[in-house]
């Protein structure tokens, strides 16, 4: 993973947002505290000027010009030097007392303060005094003020303070950010490896799984699922097409010899009948083909009503019930009452019949084969059980799959569509098709094929 | 017969309409929707042959207008396998028979014989009869040459089936739809098996065969006179 990745990927820059929108609030949150606590800090010193003047004037009042004077240079002298400005001067403004050597030139605020440059040494930078000038009964002037330099360094190291504090709290906020966004980088960047890899035609290739949980676990799973159904999808519409061009040459090349023959004259009538018969095979395996696509595509569902399978059953067993006698084999039927899904009649008896075609293709002279329609709490079971040679458990899923035939059949008619019609039909009322041995014969392991069908 | 046949696609208008005049039969054609309805409002047809997909008007419309303005003459309806098969919906809609493509043309034929026959016998009839053979509808009972045949119900329509269209061939497809009443393919030829049943019930110890197979294409229940 690159750090031109990391810094493009979504998740970084919704971080980034997120710093961003901290930032700007914590820096609004800053400012209103250096402003407050800055106001705070010059009302203060406001207010101590402001008692300062009412003392100051009191002790005039109390002890006259001299005990003024006085107090004066008491303070002067107990003060730091610069840190208090008294200035007493009298109605010319010459000075009595204090600790300016002249009064400044001002301009008073509302408040009756004012602000001037003091001369304390040519040391940079200047310190600006903030005082109040005020009128003492008798033509005396008084100035009481603070050298600002020490307020306004304590502003500035508030506001250094509180940039450090604002720079961490971004700086932390990114680094979580990164950190945070690193991981799902990686998992994305697996993601897109992985779609990559399955673009460049590696269908099998999978999303490495990681324990963490969460949504993008999840989201993993799906898109392993969807990858496994998609690679299902491709391999069956691969067999497929594989079947077709294999299953449907060999009859297709049989028909163009016969065509050939006739041509030329030297077959008989009978060679038409073949050839047509044979055409006619042909035009079956594709309807049947057909017929399994429309099955899938779900269509038929708008027809959907309520059958009777009990009769449908019954019909079924009618039908085919000569053509097993004829084949010496047995039917026995076992049929529940009122019996009903909702379906679509023609395709359920067609998938019913395909299993029964089967079952008599495949059992031997004299078998037997079982027809039941049996009602559980909430779905149905047609059961078609035969005593032929059954089908071996692993290929079970396969014959249920277009054009599979086993080995063993190779030799009976048929184009290894008959179940796989039958698990569309299935499939399409949500019902289901399950081979297994069968348990009621003594000698071959037989087969019985249970279609369970929602009951209505 | 006179038919119409409404199809948009020219291989199978052609293939329909070559099949129908080899057969001696005068077929006209139309290539779109608008000009079958105007041909089979203005003409004089046994039996029309209409594609369900059309260009211009459907033919579901087609046989909707031709119903709603009074003509009974009997419809076919093609469809193509993969689209939407709503057997009923065309029923409903005043078809009288459906046939899904791709089919064997021995079958439209069948279907349309039989359906251009049926309009001559639209009276209740109470009694069947082809040479010998007699069946009573109401009483459900058959006799041959006078003689008692016993058949079992579902032999009995499939009989009534066969006399009611005698001199016809009639298909496996067919019987499984008229008697069986299910529109599904057998893997295995389930008819044949119950025709040579009612075979030997009707044919076996009489002078001649009532029942024939037509190769390749169905079965015929024909009287020796009767000839296709």
């Amino acid at each position: 993973m690159t750090g031109k990745k990391l810094l493009r990927s979504s998740s970084f820059r919704l971080a980034l947002a997120y710093v961003a929108l901290f930032g700007i609030s914590a820096i609004g949150l800053l400012a209103f505290i250096y402003w407050s606590t800055a106001n705070y800090m010059r009302q203060q010193a406001d207010e101590t000027i402001e008692t300062e003047i009412v003392g100051l004037a009191e002790r005039y009042q109390l002890t006259g010009l001299a005990g003024l004077t006085t107090s004066i240079r008491e303070r002067v002298g107990r003060r730091p030097v610069g840190s208090s400005i008294y200035l007493l001067t009298d109605g010319l403004y010459n000075p009595i007392a204090g600790n300016l050597d002249r009064w400044p030139q001002i301009e008073v605020d509302p408040e009756g303060f004012t602000e001037f440059p003091l001369n304390l040494g040519a040391e940079e930078p200047r310190h600006i005094a903030r005082a109040k000038p005020f009128a003492l009964p008798g033509g005396f002037f008084l100035l009481v003020g603070r050298d600002t330099y020490e307020l306004e360094a304590m502003q500035s190291r508030l506001v250094r303070t509180l940039s450090w504090g604002l720079a961490l709290t971004v700086g932390l906020a990114l680094a979580g950010g990164l950190v945070l966004s690193r991981g799902q980088v990686r998992r994305i960047g697996a993601i897109n490896d992985a779609f990559d890899d399955v673009m460049a035609g590696d269908l099998s290739r999978r999303i490495p799984t990681g324990s963490s949980g969460g949504d993008i676990e999840e989201l993993v799973v799906k898109l392993n699922r969807t990858l496994s159904e998609l690679e299902k999808l491709v391999e069956g519409v691969r067999r497929v097409s594989d079947s077709i061009a294999h299953d449907l040459r060999t009859p297709l090349a049989r028909l163009k010899t016969r065509l050939e023959r006739l041509r030329h004259g030297s077959a008989g009538a009978d060679e038409v009948d073949h050839a047509v018969s044979e055409a006619d095979k042909l035009l079956a395996t594709f309807a049947a083909l057909l017929r399994i696509a429309r099955i899938e595509s779900g269509e038929r569902r708008q027809a959907f009503a309520s059958v009777d399978m009990t009769a449908l059953i019954d019909d079924v067993a009618e039908l085919y019930g000569p053509l097993i006698e004829e084949k010496d084999k047995k039917l026995v039927l076992h049929n529940a009452p009122n019996i009903r899904v909702l379906g679509d009649r023609d395709m359920l008896f067609q998938a019913v019949a395909n299993v029964l075609d089967n079952a008599l293709k495949h059992t031997p002279a004299d078998g037997r084969v079982e027809l039941d329609l049996g009602a559980r709490e909430s779905s149905v079971e047609v059961v078609i059980a035969d005593d032929g040679p059954g089908i071996p458990a692993n290929e079970r899923d396969k014959v249920l799959t277009r054009f599979y035939r086993l080995d063993t059949s190779r030799t009976t008619p048929g184009a290894g569509l008959g179940l796989s019609l039958v698990a569309a039909v299935a499939e399409l009322h949500d019902g289901s098709v399950q081979l297994e041995d069968n348990p009621s014969t003594d000698g071959a392991p037989g087969l019985r094929v249970v279609i369970r069908l929602p009951r209505l | 017969m006179r038919v119409l046949i409404v199809e948009d696609d020219k291989e199978t208008l052609d293939f329909i309409a070559q099949g129908l005049s080899e057969s001696g039969h005068v077929a006209d054609r139309a290539a779109d929707g608008k000009e079958g309805l105007f041909l089979a409002l203005e003409g004089q047809y046994d039996a029309l042959v209409v594609d369900r997909m059309l260009p211009g008007l459907d033919g579901l419309s087609i046989i909707q207008t031709l119903r709603a303005e009074g003509k009974t003459t009997p419809i076919l309806i093609l469809s193509a396998l993969g689209e939407v098969d709503d057997r009923v919906d065309g029923l409903r809609k005043g078809g009288d028979d459906y046939l899904v493509k791709p089919f064997a043309f021995s079958e439209l034929l069948a279907r349309l014989e039989v359906l251009a026959r049926r309009r001559d016998s639209e009276a209740p009839e109470t009694r069947l009869e082809v040479g010998d053979l007699q069946m009573d509808l109401l009483s459900r009972t058959v006799t041959r040459a006078g003689k008692p045949i016993t058949l079992q119900p579902r032999e009995l329509r499939l009989l009534e089936h066969l006399m009611r269209h005698s001199g016809q061939v009639v298909t496996r497809t067919m019987l499984l739809e008229k008697v069986w009443d299910y529109h599904f393919d057998p893997q295995t030829n389930v008819i044949d098996v119950h025709v040579s049943r009612l075979r030997a019930k009707i044919d076996k110890g009489f002078d001649y065969p009532l029942v024939h197979t037509v190769r390749g294409v169905g079965y015929m229940l024909r009287d020796r006179k009767e000839t296709t």
